[in-house]
């Protein structure tokens, strides 16, 4: 391993009440690599991905993003990280049901004070890149779950990030429309050299990511470097 | 299916509903209570319009029961007489009744809420003014007691509310002349019929207060629908039928609305009690005389449960309950307009025949064609209203992310923010109306006094002469007066000249006083002791030109005789002037040394005083120097214009009302858009998790509520002057409208709409915390 | 699925004889297809020959079905070590990762370490199945998504059976 980590989670700690949901979680993410999370139900993946996203603060540990802390960041620093550097696809109900396609891309752009002009249209590029063109001025709710998701990838790499944080990305999907989102989300990844973060229980979805790390009752194992080590 | 076991299952539906409403876990709760407390704040206000009346009406029974008017012939003193003198003065601002008592033997009435007649030296003083006198104001009202030992409080039968300041002092002596005399109290009841105008006022205030409480109540019923709707929808995958879960709805609403008419009863009962602390344009009640008919709260007890069922059954027609969710139709029809018309046309249709003018006496017919008209109309404001903001929302395009969140989501569903605008919609236009009506009621009512306050601010008037040079002497040593001038009024007659035969009398005012005194009523030029005027107010009488002149003679005083005086030849006659009280007449000025003042047989003494602007409290002391030389002197404020109190009254009601009820809507516009955030959290927790600004959000949720606000105070200033100028053309007042008050009316509104963004703001702020994601 | 490794860890208990080892292993993992006699005493002998295992005492009388056989240190880290490592991902494979996941729960050891560990293995096969298929034609795509959906399959059995660790552990006990 060579560098710096783009991304780096040290000994993390997070309790929902009673519920430890991170016991002491570590991971490291390069830049432009793209990393499984797996793990049974409530082992605690996503709230894995939120604190590496700055989203959930954890209770002790540190996030440190291209060398700076992320915990000690103040909400908004960390909203405007998110903004900027991050891009984000869930398993669904990320689109806002009044906006059209169009515009949901674009709404990264604008918060960023782009023009609504430029911004809509370096959103239709997305659009067609992710063989959108003819949803664009659809409402999410007139669009299939597929379509729903791409639009979802564009609007999560149409800052640019530098990492793009997938929680379940097919998780609503079918086999085939799964399939379609993971290829068109680590293609682009690949092409603007995001890193992938990648929530998923899926093995097939896991087979786009470079390695994978297990999540098991708060704790994190990489179990490939384990066996390379063991060797 | 049979229509017994139909029916039966349609009542175990609806009872499987009133369970849902307490069984449903913390959200069925939190939906009942957020209803019943909705429903009972408007059964509150319902009780409390229907109470009015009542208190007004015990209100009335009771200072008719203490009335000492009597009018008629003059009865002799007897073993059951009492002498009443009517010694009314005001503290301040504030009316306070007093009586001074002189029972003439032992069966002499006594006053209602009196145990036994004051005996001289001792007063009997209401609880408001005996908390006055402990005030430290007391020093500034006590003289008027002149000494008397407060023995005792006068009871509730004997005031017209808990807040009335009065008094009964017994005393040894009274001038039979001044007072009445009363075998009884009560004996003339007083009865104020309400005009054609007052009536009008009154039903429309009773509409525009009553409309946004049932707006409001509509909304309560509707609280927490959304979740209900998705409840619906899981037992709808269980095999229950549209018309199931429609019982089931209104068996739940039906379970909150009485819940909240529990709720607004006690609400009620807790408010009549607070009814005494509040006093408003001088009238405060009892909480014994808050008290709804009973037909009325019958009516209430029904009529809310069965408006709530209605609505909550019309709500679910637009929203499709199946069983894997609650579907909004995606494109909602296109709203027609013509159905919307309906209404508001309907209202101009019964208004528009009346507008020629109104008959003198209100018949029970016009006067409900008056009040259908303007519900119809004011309605009409609500129903056009989702067209109106769809219409002008469509188009709209672009602006900052806050601004396109909110117009995209007005753009999917106009209805839901135009509910929310309703009542204020409502309430706005129908103020605008009655500011209209009343403010051309009001200047037609506005009497001119011609009195000059910048001369002076009071006149005093005695009617024992003698007391009036010890009054002057004393006002002049009071702090706070600056200038007293006095004199003796009387007035001279003279027989019309010979040859005018089967003319009156003719007659001028005789006044005896200093100079300066003189000054008020002519432009002397110059006087000294010893001279006389004669004042001619123009046009001139010349019949009183030539009786009344230099040199003839004239009977001084009035009526059956007095003693005859000669106008001196060289009496000057100048031109009258109009005094400070107003008065502008013919009129004899002699100085003192001219005519001996206590020739003047039942003279007056008229003093007119000037008081330092500064001292707000100068008058308290001059009422009571009056008080203390001449207890049934009177001491008048003057005043350049008067208006009739009793539409201030109404007016401060009204102004009270509408706060009220947009207050009311406030909370629960409050409630919508705090509900509709909570439906949207995953939604806002996602928007937050990808960076977005907060400020971004808090102008969504702003102008999500302003848009919609704004086009419905548009509506309803259109609306309201359109009623206002139909009710004023009724009336038969020329139509003026009051911009300004227009602006107010207008101006409340939004003030609302702010208020309610910023209390809405916590709550967006505390569910867009990233943790909201979890939540799912 | 090697017989031997599974007789090796059904000896960590303690000493059986031939015939209780074909017995137990036809109850527990033979399924329809129980083993042959011959097959069971050729595998002990090879064991025995390899020093995995060793006579714990011959009965009197005579046949093979007299003897009575140990697990020795050396048997015993023999099936450490199978266990430890990863199958080949290849399709049908339960019948081997079923074995594994029994005789791990058995021995008391970690089952869930088991799976991860195949885990790994088997999405290193994926990703190079994902990868070829990014590439290739049609074809390639059916036979590589063929063989993902069956490791897919692979993985979503050992998922599942991590998750029914504790109810399995008092099953087996019992």
């Amino acid at each position: 391993m060579t560098g710096q980590p783009l991304l780096e989670a040290d000994g993390l700690h997070k309790a929902f009440g009673p519920t430890k949901a991170l016991d002491g979680a570590s991971i490291a993410i390069r830049a432009g690599e793209i990393v499984a999370i797996m793990g049974p139900s409530g082992s605690g993946k996503s709230t894995l991905l939120h604190c590496l996203a700055g989203i959930v603060r954890p209770d002790s540990g540190h996030v440190r993003y291209q060398g700076a802390e992320i915990s000690a960041m103040t909400d908004g620093e960390r909203s405007a990280l998110r903004r900027t550097q991050f891009g984000f696809v869930f398993q669904f109900g990320q689109l806002v049901p009044e906006l059209t396609c169009l515009e949901n891309i674009a709404l990264p752009l604008r918060m960023e004070g782009v023009r609504r002009r430029e911004a809509e249209a370096r959103a239709a590029e997305w659009l067609d890149r992710l063989h959108l063109a003819d949803v664009g001025r659809k409402r999410p709710g007139e669009v299939s779950g597929g379509q729903g998701q791409r639009v979802a990838v564009a609007r999560a790499l149409v800052t640019r990030p530098q990492a793009v944080f997938a929680d379940e990305p097919t998780g609503a999907l079918d086999s085939l429309n799964g399939e379609r989102v993971m290829r068109l989300l680590t293609e682009a990844a690949r092409e603007t050299g995001a890193a992938v973060v990648l929530v998923t229980h899926e093995a097939r979805v896991a087979g786009y990511s470079d390695r994978e790390i297990v999540v098991r009752d708060g704790r994190t194992r990489d179990i490939a470097r384990e066996m390379e080590e063991a060797l | 299916m049979s229509d017994r076991r139909g029916r039966a299952s349609a009542s175990r539906d609806v009872l499987l509903g009133m369970r849902f409403a307490f069984a449903g876990g913390r959200d069925g709760w939190t939906r009942t209570v957020l209803t019943a407390v909705g429903v009972g704040i408007g059964v509150a206000l319902l009780l409390l319009a229907a109470a009015v009346p009542g208190a007004l009406q015990a209100r009335q029974e009771r200072t008719s029961a203490r009335s000492d008017l009597r009018l008629g012939e003059q009865i002799p003193a007897a073993a059951d007489t009492m002498l009443v003198g009517q010694v009314d003065t005001s503290f301040r601002q504030t009316p306070v009744h007093g009586r001074l008592l002189h029972p003439e033997g032992p069966r002499a009435p006594i006053p209602p809420g009196l145990t036994a007649v004051p005996r001289p030296g001792e007063v009997v003083v209401s609880p408001a003014l005996k908390d006055l006198l402990d005030s430290p104001d007391g020093p500034l009202f006590a003289p008027r007691l002149d000494g008397a030992r407060v023995t005792g409080t006068i009871r509730q039968e004997g005031l017209s509310g808990p807040g009335e300041l009065a008094f009964y002092r017994g005393v040894d002596a009274l001038p039979a002349d001044e007072v009445t005399r009363l075998r009884t109290f009560g004996d003339s009841p007083s009865s104020e019929g309400l005009g054609t105008v007052l009536t009008i006022l009154v039903v429309i205030i009773i509409v525009v207060l009553l409309l946004p409480i049932a707006v409001f109540l509509a909304a309560a019923v509707r609280f927490g629908s959304e979740s209900r709707d998705r409840r619906m929808a899981a037992l709808r995958l269980i095999g229950a039928d549209r018309r199931m879960t429609r019982l089931m709805a209104a068996g739940e609403t039906t379970a909150g609305a009485c819940l909240g008419l529990v709720v607004g009863g006690v609400l009620f009962l807790v408010g009549r009690q607070i009814a005494p602390m509040l006093s408003l344009w001088d009238i405060s009640v009892y909480a014994s005389d808050v008290r709804p008919s009973i037909p009325l709260v019958a009516v209430i007890a029904v009529a809310v449960p069965a408006l709530s069922v209605a609505v909550s059954v019309l709500a679910l027609r637009g929203v499709a309950i199946e069983p894997l969710g609650v579907t909004r139709r995606a494109t909602p029809p296109r709203r027609r307009l013509w159905w919307r018309l309906i209404l508001p046309g309907t209202g101009l249709a019964l208004l528009v025949p009346l507008v020629g003018g109104l008959p003198e006496t209100m018949g029970g017919v016009v006067q409900y064609q008056v009040a259908a008209g303007a519900v119809l109309l004011l309605i009409g404001a609500v129903t056009v209203l989702p067209w109106v903001i769809e219409l002008v929302v469509r188009p709209l395009r672009g602006g900052p992310v806050g601004w396109q969140l909110a117009v995209r989501r007005l753009q999917l569903d106009s209805a839901m923010s135009a509910r929310l605008v309703n009542g204020i919609a409502v309430a706005v236009a129908g103020a605008i109306a009655l500011q209209m009506l009343f403010a051309a009621v009001q200047k037609e009512s506005t009497v001119q006094t011609r009195q000059d306050p910048s001369r002076a601010q009071a006149q005093i008037r005695t009617h024992d002469p003698a007391s009036a040079g010890p009054i002057a002497v004393r006002l002049r040593a009071t702090p706070g007066v600056t200038r007293v001038t006095e004199t003796l009024v009387g007035g001279v007659s003279a027989e019309p000249p010979a040859g005018a035969a089967g003319q009156d009398p003719a007659f001028a005012l005789l006044q005896v006083g200093d100079c300066a005194a003189l000054a008020e009523y002519a432009d002397l030029g110059s006087c000294a002791g010893g001279d006389v005027f004669i004042a001619r107010a123009t046009p001139v009488d010349p019949g009183a030109q030539e009786a009344i002149r230099p040199g003839a003679t004239v009977t001084v005083t009035v009526g059956d005789g007095g003693p005859r005086w000669t106008v001196p030849g060289d009496a000057r006659q100048v031109p009258a002037r109009r005094d400070p009280s107003g008065v502008y007449q013919d009129v004899i000025l002699a100085t003192p040394g001219a005519i001996d003042a206590r020739a003047v047989p039942r003279s007056i003494a008229n003093t007119f005083v000037s008081l330092d602007p500064g001292d707000p409290d100068a008058m308290e002391r001059v009422r009571n120097v009056v008080a203390q030389l001449d207890p049934v002197g009177t001491v008048a404020t003057l005043a350049a214009s008067e208006t009739v109190g009793r539409f201030d009254g109404i007016r401060r009601g009204l102004y009270v009302g509408v706060v009220v009820t947009l207050l009311l809507i406030g909370a629960s516009m409050l409630v919508g858009t705090v509900e509709q955030l909570r439906d949207r959290r995953r939604m806002l927790a996602m928007l937050v998790a990808v960076g977005t600004r907060r400020s971004a959000l808090s102008w969504s949720v702003f102008w999500q509520t302003f848009i919609p606000v704004m086009i419905g105070l548009a509506l309803a200033v259109v609306f309201g002057l359109g009623l206002g100028v139909a009710l004023l053309r009724m009336v038969s007042v020329p139509v003026s409208i009051d911009w300004a008050t227009v602006a107010i009316s207008a101006g409340i509104g939004a003030a609302v709409v702010l208020l309610v963004t910023a209390l809405s703001l916590p709550t967006l702020w505390r569910l867009t915390r990233p943790e909201g994601l979890r939540v799912e | 699925m090697s017989i031997g490794h599974t007789f090796l860890g059904l000896l960590e208990s303690g000493p059986r004889h031939g015939y209780d080892l074909k017995k137990t292993f036809d109850d527990r993992f033979g399924h329809a297809r129980p083993l042959h006699y011959g097959q069971v005493y050729a595998t002990l002998s090879r064991l025995l020959k390899d020093g995995l295992v060793e006579l714990d005492g011959v009965e009197p009388g005579e046949g093979p079905e007299r003897k009575r056989y140990a697990v020795t240190s050396a048997g015993v880290s023999d099936v450490e070590l199978w266990l430890a490592s990863a199958e080949k991902p290849e399709p049908y494979l339960q019948n081997t990762l079923y074995t594994k996941v029994i005789l791990a729960l058995l021995t008391g050891r970690s089952a869930a370490d088991l799976l991860d560990v195949q885990r790994a293995e088997h999405l290193r096969l994926m990703r190079e199945l994902t990868r070829r298929k990014a590439g290739g034609d049609l074809a390639d795509n059916l036979i590589c998504d063929h063989a993902l959906f069956h490791l897919d399959a692979d993985l979503r059995w050992l998922e599942l059976t991590a998750a029914r660790l504790d109810d399995l552990r008092r099953q087996v006990r019992a």
